[in-house]
């Protein structure tokens, strides 16, 4: 089959996006990283359902809940920012679509700031 | 650039001509989930920062989720997240190479549609004999 890709294309290898497949290959990798820490997230959500608060803060005391859970929501919260950017790209074409990638970005790093004070609280609080 | 917006073109018909196939359903669904938990991170994030801030906000947060609504939504929020996460693995079969044979896209779509519907069950089956 016939090569699509011009001489300077095939030197720099990175196609019109400039970033090449990084991405997609974010997007899988992100989804990976994050499969073990779902089915933690799951099992933390399963054995702390309609706990009181002395128990949550005792669980989160526990480095590993913690840490893991921090961990979990960092790849998910990287992973969805990604996922988002292509529903955004896939769906809006006006101007609107550079306000809502902002959007995207802000959300999710807002939404990371609030968890990683929370987590930091909870661990190292009373 | 902004002043370029393209004319309304007719573009090719494929909800009024296509029969709802579980291929299509699944993949939409797999985007649907996907923005569902998206957005669904918002109220697990507050209810960290709740549970960071002392009992009282904690309480506060608890009777939200264990309201109705709130269980009809963690239920769903369950759900969404198993059904990715499976149509998720079932995505990185195929980009592994295997799989995309249309016997086996129906075999996978298949086991898509009804385990999350099994494993959420089971899940809030388990979760409610713990607590």
């Amino acid at each position: 089959m016939t090569s699509f890709r011009t001489p300077l294309n095939k030197v720099r290898g990175l196609g019109s996006a400039k970033s090449g497949v990084h991405h997609w290959v974010s997007e899988r990798i992100s989804a990976i990283a994050g499969l073990p820490l779902v089915l933690f997230a799951i099992w933390l959500g399963v054995s702390l359902a309609g706990a009181d608060h002395a128990a949550v803060a005792v669980a989160f005391h526990h480095p590993l809940t913690a840490i893991l859970a921090a961990l979990f929501l960092l790849t998910q919260l990287w992973h969805m920012k990604l996922g988002m950017q292509v529903i955004i790209e896939d769906y809006v074409h006006s101007s609107a679509k550079i306000v809502l990638l902002l959007a995207n970005s802000a959300f999710t790093y807002l939404l990371g700031a609030l968890a990683l004070y929370a987590l930091v609280k909870l661990s190292f609080g009373a | 650039m902004a002043q370029n917006t393209p004319t309304a073109r007719p573009l090719s018909p494929h909800l009024q001509i296509y029969r709802p196939m579980l291929s299509m359903m699944l993949s939409i669904m797999h985007r649907i989930t996907g923005a569902g938990l998206y957005f669904g991170m918002a109220p697990l994030v507050l209810w960290l920062v709740a549970a960071a801030s002392g009992p009282e906000s904690f309480a506060v947060a608890q009777a939200i989720a264990g309201s109705i609504l709130g269980q009809i939504v963690l239920f769903a929020a369950t759900w969404a997240l198993i059904h990715h996460t499976l149509g998720g693995v079932r995505h990185l079969i195929w980009d592994m190479g295997y799989g995309f044979d249309l016997p086996g896209v129906e075999f996978t779509g298949r086991i898509i549609a009804v385990l999350p519907v099994l494993l959420t069950i089971l899940i809030w089956v388990a979760a409610y004999f713990k607590g």
